[in-house]
């Protein structure tokens, strides 16, 4: 639809000033967007951020390593698993430890049940936002699901802390075990009624279709990762290009989009759930395979021992108190070590100078770097269009600010 | 497809600029030099345009602060997609005069990591399209991230930190 065209002395061509946010119900988050209107039109936007910053890199560097992984739960907390892994796995690096398979195994179980909440959020408040709310209660059910077997196995829900350097701080339960396979089975037909609402939901597809585009050179150029690039049609997947914990042996597809809008950023996340679901499968059943009872690589000196064996046990107390007085030997380096998060890569850069906190702790957090495309990709789009690419680019106010 | 093979890009790369690519080492297989503020650019935008290369990612940039040598440091992560190959660049500036060239021409993803590196350890980025902080308060006057910035209120007498070994 033509726009009007308005001669320049016009008293009519006045353009307004919108502040959309911090607190606006149709930003999840504290997000705030000065934008310059031409009616319903948006000329130009404004990114403000850091409402919730909690300058987590300044702390990291006053904080044993084990005490880090709390703050990584709080940049991404809807798939902080993903998180404390990311930085489970940069200490591992670091200090060569080589973790069992069994834990890796068990780890990507994790990993990706973490990347099915997420892309569910994502993907559910997409409807909430395009005005169809039924889609996004089946998928909060699905995740409570998922929060129940966190809950089972580290007894937290959503900052969740999840395992140590090394592995994890319990086994599996027969009750967790139990959990996953009553959601294996019984997520698929919701996921399926899920896509049948929306997949080709006329409504939905107008809604989405063309808005916020963005092209791949585009995409690339301002540093996108995960289901943002992979729409735009770039196969880049870490878990693929540079395997961590055993992605290797594991068979599973990088779902790719053409057009870069919102609604292939729709279906690459919903692609993406698919294929995580094929991964726990095959990760359980390795899983199973495995000798039972391990759970953390053998690293005494840098992986806490329980309680139990530090009041009973002198060689678990000696390591106790090394490894939380930070006498342990550290190496002087600097290790670079990224996952694929529910949003893209996650980095951690750590400089350490040995001691008992890193030196200098980096995170690349992933939102931050795809929301300073926004302002670019809602330019002339429609206000409610803005609205709906915000969603769909699934930024995370903890991860942008951290 | 194209390959990157670790030392011919060494090779090149020393032929090319010389002295500007100092201190090569590969911590973690993951290949890192130190180079000049002057010769940064011209590093980046033949890594990028050079099709042998094609370094079109950048991956992170970062700030460090070395208080014992007086020294900041801007660090680089590059990453060639197609041949999935990564590099590290670091750039040292002395603490009193922290000025170093943009790369938000050649990288669009530069901008706000840069504007996060000046508001947190005060590095200039000159030619940057607006370069204002950004995760702290506009009238904020330290630069927090540098070493001399303490965690807490130092005038807090309530709470004894060195208890912690902090």
């Amino acid at each position: 639809m033509a726009h009007i065209q308005l001669g320049d002395d016009s008293l009519e061509k006045e353009t307004t000033t919108l502040n959309l946010g911090p607190t606006h119900p149709a930003t999840h988050g504290v997000f705030q967007n000065v934008l310059e209107m031409d009616g319903e039109k948006i000329l130009s936007a404004e990114s403000t951020i850091g409402y919730i910053h909690r300058a987590f890199e300044k702390i990291a560097e006053h904080r044993p390593y084990y005490q880090i992984t709390p703050l990584t739960d709080r940049m991404n907390y809807c798939s902080s698993p993903i998180n404390n892994f990311g930085w489970h796995l940069t200490v591992e690096k670091l200090l060569n430890i080589e973790t069992p398979k069994r834990v890796d195994y068990m780890r990507i179980i994790i990993m990706e049940l973490a990347r099915i909440s997420d892309h569910l959020i994502c993907n559910g408040i997409l409807g909430v936002d395009t005005g169809a709310f039924t889609g996004f209660l089946y998928l909060m059910q699905e995740r409570e699901k998922i929060y129940e077997i966190y809950e089972e196995i580290c007894g937290a829900r959503l900052t969740t802390n999840f395992g140590r350097v090394g592995g994890f701080e319990r086994d599996f339960n027969d009750k967790s075990i139990a959990k996953l396979k009553k959601f294996l089975n019984e997520f698929p037909a919701i996921m399926k009624s899920f896509e049948s609402l929306f997949d080709r939901n006329r409504i939905f597809i107008d809604r989405t279709r063309d808005v916020g585009p963005i092209s791949a050179e585009d995409a690339l150029n301002y540093g996108f990762t995960g289901p943002c690039l992979r729409a735009a049609g770039v196969d880049y997947d870490v878990r693929a290009m540079n395997p961590y914990s055993s992605y290797q042996e594991f068979e599973f597809e990088v779902p790719v989009g053409t057009q870069g809008d919102t609604y292939d950023r729709y279906l690459v996340r919903n692609a993406e759930i698919w294929q995580s679901v094929r991964l726990i499968e095959q990760a359980l059943a390795k899983f199973e395979k495995e000798p039972k009872g391990i759970y953390h690589a053998d690293v005494p000196e840098f992986y806490l021992p329980p309680k139990e064996n530090v009041y009973n046990n002198m060689e678990a107390l000696i390591y106790h108190f090394k490894i939380v007085m930070g006498e342990v030997d550290i190496p002087k380096a600097e290790v670079y070590h990224s996952v694929e998060g529910g949003n893209g890569e996650l980095g951690f850069y750590l400089i350490s100078e040995g001691g008992r906190s890193p030196f200098r702790l980096h995170f690349r957090r992933p939102c931050f770097i795809i929301y300073q495309a926004f302002s670019e990709m809602v330019k002339g789009q429609l206000l409610s269009d803005a609205i709906v690419t915000m969603s769909s680019l699934n930024v995370i106010a903890g991860e942008l600010d951290a | 497809m194209i390959q990157i093979d670790k030392d011919s890009l060494l090779t090149d790369l020393q032929e090319k600029f010389g002295s500007a690519v100092q201190n090569v080492v590969e911590p973690y297989g993951l290949l890192t030099f130190t180079t000049t503020k002057e010769q940064l650019l011209p590093i980046l935008t033949y890594l990028n345009e050079n099709d042998n290369y094609r370094f079109r990612f950048l991956t992170d940039v970062c700030g460090v602060h070395y208080p014992d040598n007086k020294q900041l440091a801007v660090i680089y992560h590059l990453h060639s997609l197609e041949s999935n190959f990564r590099l590290r660049l670091k750039v040292f500036l002395p603490e009193s005069n922290p000025h170093i060239p943009t790369v938000c021409k050649l990288y669009k993803s530069a901008n706000w990591q840069e504007r996060e590196t000046y508001d947190f350890f005060g590095i200039i980025f000159d030619g940057h399209p607006n370069l204002k902080r950004i995760l702290n308060v506009d009238d904020m006057v330290a630069f927090p991230m540098r070493k001399e910035y303490p965690l807490e209120d130092p005038n807090r007498i309530d709470k004894n930190d060195s208890y912690f070994g902090r």
